[in-house]
C-alpha cells in the first residue's frame, strides 16, 4: 500500500446518495483474478447510460478527488470497487457518511476516505461545480481539507492515520503479536468445529 | 453495566488489546468463495505466507456458477478461469472445497449453517457482505473485504474495534402470509439504508422467538441493507434443536459443554443499547419495494410515493431518480404493477422453508402465460431436500423452472440475468440499479409474496390470492 500524508488536486462532484458497490462496480467485473486494471468497471452503467452524467464531462476528466453524497459505498464487499476508484484515478472520496465494509476496505486499499459535515460537502461539490480547476487539498497530517479559503476539519482514529501515513501493511504488523495468537488457539474449547477431518 | 449478546462474542475472542490501537479479533470460521478470493491467495503467495488454519476455513463456488448443464464445463471462460483460480488456490493452500454439484456446494452463507460449521459465539467472516446470515446463530458474523481475506488466511485474526449496539424488538404474533422476509424489509424503510450504520443490530423479541432457523436467517442477512455489519439473534432451543446431529455438530459429551456455554450467550439486562427500535409484529403486512435501494420499500397495500412528499431533499432525489430507472408513476397501486420474471432464491430465502412455502402456494396453480419463474436452490443438498420431498414436481407442473444451486439471479454474474427493462419480484436481497441485469427492474419481496406474484403476473400478497378465489 502507498503511503498517503497530502494530495493536492481538483474535485468532481458526484451529488448522489447511497451509491452502491454495484454502481462504482458491477458484477460482471468481478470476474478478473487481478488486482488492477478495473477503471473499464467504474460507474459504467452511468457512464454508458447517462450522457450528462457528471464523471464524463470533459472538465472532471482528470479529477483525483470524489464529492459524493451521504452513504456512499452501501452493499457489497467487494473491494474492487475501492479498486476501481484507485485504477481510476482518485486518491480520495469526501462524503458526509460510508457504508462502514467501504470504509474499513478504503483503509486497506489506501483510498483515503474523508467524512465532511453535510453542509461542507455540499459547499465543496458547488465549488467545484462553479470552477471545475479549483485546487483542492486533503491533508491526512493535518486533517483537513482546504480549498479556496475554505478549512474543513475531519477525524480520523490515530492508529489508522498512523498505517496510512506510513503506508504499512497490516498482516506484517500482525505478525508482531504471533506469540499472543499461539496462547489464545492454546486456550479454545476442543469443541468448536474445524472444517477438516 | 451488562454487555450485550455481540459485546459477549467478541469480548471472548479478543487476542491483543492495546491502548491506541484496535483490537485483534480471533476468527473461528473463515469461508471463501471465487469471486474475492484471487486477489487474497495471489498476495499469500507473493509475500510467501501460508494459510494458519486451513481447518477452520471452509470454501465453495456459488457467484459464478450457472444454474443449467451443470455437468458441462462453464461456458463464460471469465467465470471458468476464477472458479478455477480458486480450485487451485484451495489445492495448493490446503483448504477444503465443495465444487460445483457435490453435496456441499452452495451459496456460502447458506452451506455453514447446513453443515453445522455455523455455531452460537463463533466469530465468521467471508468475503461476502451477507455473512451477517450466521449471526441467527447468535454467532458475531461480518463480511470483509480482500484484503482483509488475505489478513485472517494469514494470521486467523482481524484488526477491529467494539460496534456499536443497536436492539430491533420486534413482539407480538406475525399475521398470517406476513414472513420474515417482511419484517426485515418493514425495518430497512423504518431505518433506512444508513440506520445500522456502525452497529451491530441485535433482533429480539418475541416474534423473533418465534421464528424458525432459517426466517431468523432471512433476517439477520439483510442487516447490511439496514447498513449494520452485522445482526444476531441470542441461541435457544430452536437453535440447538437445529444443530444437533449435523455434520460438524458437536457431539456426546462435547454437546452437553457447547450447549452449556450456549446457553449463557444473552444481553444481560442492565446492558445498555446505543440504539433501540420496537416494532408491533401485529401491525405488519407484506412489503415490496419500489425503488433502487432495500429502503425503499412498502406494504404491498400501499401505492408507488410521490417523490415530492419526501421531506428531506437527497431522499426526494433518490425518489425520483427510482422512479425513472424503474419506469413507475408516483400513485400506481404497487399491486398493479407486472412482473416479467420471479426469482425464489438467494442467501435471503434459497433455504428448503423458502421452498415449501412458495410450493405450498403454486401447488394446482399455474405461473401467469407471459411470466417466467426461475427457482433455484441455495446448495445442492436444499436442492436434493426438495426433490426427495417432491417440492421440484410441484414447481415445474407449475411451469416455474427448477435450477441447480448458486447466487443465480441475486446478482446475474452467471446466464441467468434480466434484460434491459424487464421487472422481476424477487425473494434476495438488493434492488440496486443493475444488480439483476443491465437494465433489469427489481422488486423484493418474500418467497410467499414472490409465488403469488408469479400466479396472477402482477405484484401480489398470498392473501389475494384466496379471495379471489384462485
Ligand atoms: S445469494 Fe446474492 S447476496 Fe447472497 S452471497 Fe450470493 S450474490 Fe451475495
Amino acid at each position: 500500500m502507498d503511503a498517503f500524508t497530502t494530495h493536492t488536486g481538483t474535485a468532481a462532484p458526484l451529488r448522489r446518495s447511497n451509491v452502491d458497490t454495484d454502481q462504482i462496480i458491477p458484477a460482471e467485473y468481478l470476474k478478473r483474478i487481478t488486482r488492477t486494471g478495473f477503471e473499464d468497471g467504474l460507474f459504467v452503467a452511468w457512464r454508458t447510460n447517462e450522457p450528462d452524467f457528471v464523471l464524463n464531462k470533459p472538465e472532471y476528466a482528470d479529477a483525483s478527488i470524489l464529492v459524493a453524497g451521504p452513504d456512499f459505498g452501501t452493499g457489497s464487499s467487494r473491494e474492487h470497487a475501492n479498486w476501481a476508484l484507485l485504477d481510476g484515478g482518485y486518491k480520495v472520496v469526501i462524503s458526509a457518511r460510508f457504508a462502514d465494509i467501504f470504509r474499513n476496505n478504503s483503509t486497506k486499499s489506501g483510498l483515503l476516505t474523508v467524512v465532511l459535515p453535510a453542509a461542507d460537502v455540499e459547499a465543496l461539490q458547488d465549488a467545484c461545480e462553479t470552477d471545475p480547476t479549483l485546487a483542492v487539498t486533503v491533508d491526512l497530517v493535518a486533517r483537513e481539507v482546504r480549498w479556496a479559503d475554505r478549512v474543513s476539519g475531519f477525524e480520523i482514529d490515530d492508529y489508522t492515520r498512523w498505517r496510512l501515513l506510513e503506508g504499512l501493511d497490516d498482516i506484517g504488523l500482525t505478525e508482531r503479536h504471533l506469540g499472543d495468537i499461539d496462547a489464545f488457539e492454546a486456550a479454545r474449547p476442543a469443541w468448536k468445529p474445524r472444517t477438516l477431518a | 453495566m451488562g454487555q450485550t449478546l455481540a459485546q459477549k462474542v467478541y469480548e471472548q475472542h479478543v487476542v491483543r488489546r492495546t491502548e491506541g490501537e484496535p483490537d485483534l479479533l480471533y476468527i473461528d470460521l473463515h469461508l471463501v468463495h471465487e469471486v474475492t478470493s484471487p486477489q487474497a491467495f495471489d498476495g499469500l503467495r507473493a509475500a510467501g505466507r501460508t494459510v494458519r488454519r486451513p481447518d477452520l476455513t471452509m470454501s465453495t463456488e456459488d457467484h459464478n456458477v450457472p444454474t443449467t448443464n451443470l455437468l458441462a464445463p462453464i461456458a463464460d471462460p471469465v467465470s471458468r478461469a476464477q472458479v478455477e483460480a480458486l480450485r487451485t488456490n484451495t489445492a495448493e493452500f490446503g483448504i477444503r472445497q465443495a465444487p460445483m454439484g457435490t453435496r456441499d456446494q452452495g451459496i456460502v452463507h447458506v452451506i455453514g449453517p447446513q453443515l453445522g460449521l455455523t455455531q452460537p459465539g463463533m466469530t465468521i467472516v467471508c468475503g461476502d457482505s451477507h455473512t451477517s446470515t450466521h449471526g441467527a446463530f447468535g454467532a458475531l458474523a461480518f463480511g470483509i473485504g480482500t484484503s482483509e481475506v488475505e489478513h485472517v488466511l494469514a494470521t486467523q485474526t482481524l484488526t477491529q474495534r467494539p460496534a456499536k449496539q443497536m436492539s430491533v424488538r420486534v413482539d407480538g404474533e406475525l399475521p398470517l402470509g406476513v414472513s420474515a422476509k417482511d419484517v426485515i424489509l418493514a425495518v430497512i424503510a423504518e431505518i433506512g439504508t444508513g440506520g445500522g450504520q456502525g452497529h451491530v443490530i441485535e433482533y429480539r423479541g418475541s416474534a423473533i422467538e418465534a421464528l424458525s432457523m432459517e426466517s431468523r436467517m432471512t433476517i439477520c442477512n439483510m442487516s447490511i441493507e439496514a447498513g449494520a455489519r452485522a445482526g444476531l439473534i441470542a441461541p435457544d432451543e430452536t437453535t440447538f434443536a437445529y444443530l444437533q446431529g449435523r455434520d460438524h455438530a458437536p457431539s456426546g459429551e462435547d454437546w452437553d459443554a457447547a450447549v452449556a456455554a450456549w446457553r449463557e450467550l444473552r444481553t444481560d439486562d442492565d446492558a445498555v443499547f446505543d440504539r433501540e427500535v420496537v416494532i408491533d409484529a401485529a401491525s405488519l403486512t407484506p412489503y415490496v419495494t419500489w425503488g433502487t435501494n432495500p429502503g425503499q420499500g412498502l406494504p404491498i397495500g400501499a401505492a408507488v410515493p410521490d417523490p415530492a412528499s419526501f421531506a428531506d431533499e437527497s431522499d426526494r432525489a433518490a425518489a425520483e431518480s427510482a422512479l425513472a430507472y424503474m419506469g413507475l408513476t408516483a400513485g400506481t397501486p404497487l399491486r398493479e404493477i407486472s412482473v416479467d420474471t420471479v426469482f425464489l432464491g438467494s442467501c435471503t430465502n434459497g433455504r428448503i422453508e423458502d421452498l415449501r412455502v412458495a410450493a405450498e402456494l403454486l401447488r394446482g396453480n399455474h405461473v401467469a402465460a407471459d411470466t417466467r419463474m426461475l427457482v433455484v436452490p441455495g446448495s445442492v443438498f436444499v436442492k436434493q431436500q426438495a426433490e426427495e420431498e417432491g417440492l421440484d414436481a410441484v414447481f415445474t407442473a407449475a411451469g416455474a423452472e427448477w435450477r441447480g444451486a448458486g447466487c443465480s439471479m441475486c446478482l446475474g454474474m452467471n446466464p441467468d440475468q434480466l434484460a434491459p427493462g424487464e421487472r422481476s419480484a424477487s425473494t434476495s436481497n438488493r434492488n440496486f440499479q443493475g444488480r439483476q441485469g443491465k437494465g433489469g427492474r427489481t422488486h423484493l419481496v418474500s418467497p410467499a409474496v414472490a409465488a403469488a406474484t408469479a400466479i396472477t403476473g402482477r405484484l401480489t400478497a398470498p392473501a389475494d390470492l384466496q379471495t379471489a378465489g384462485a
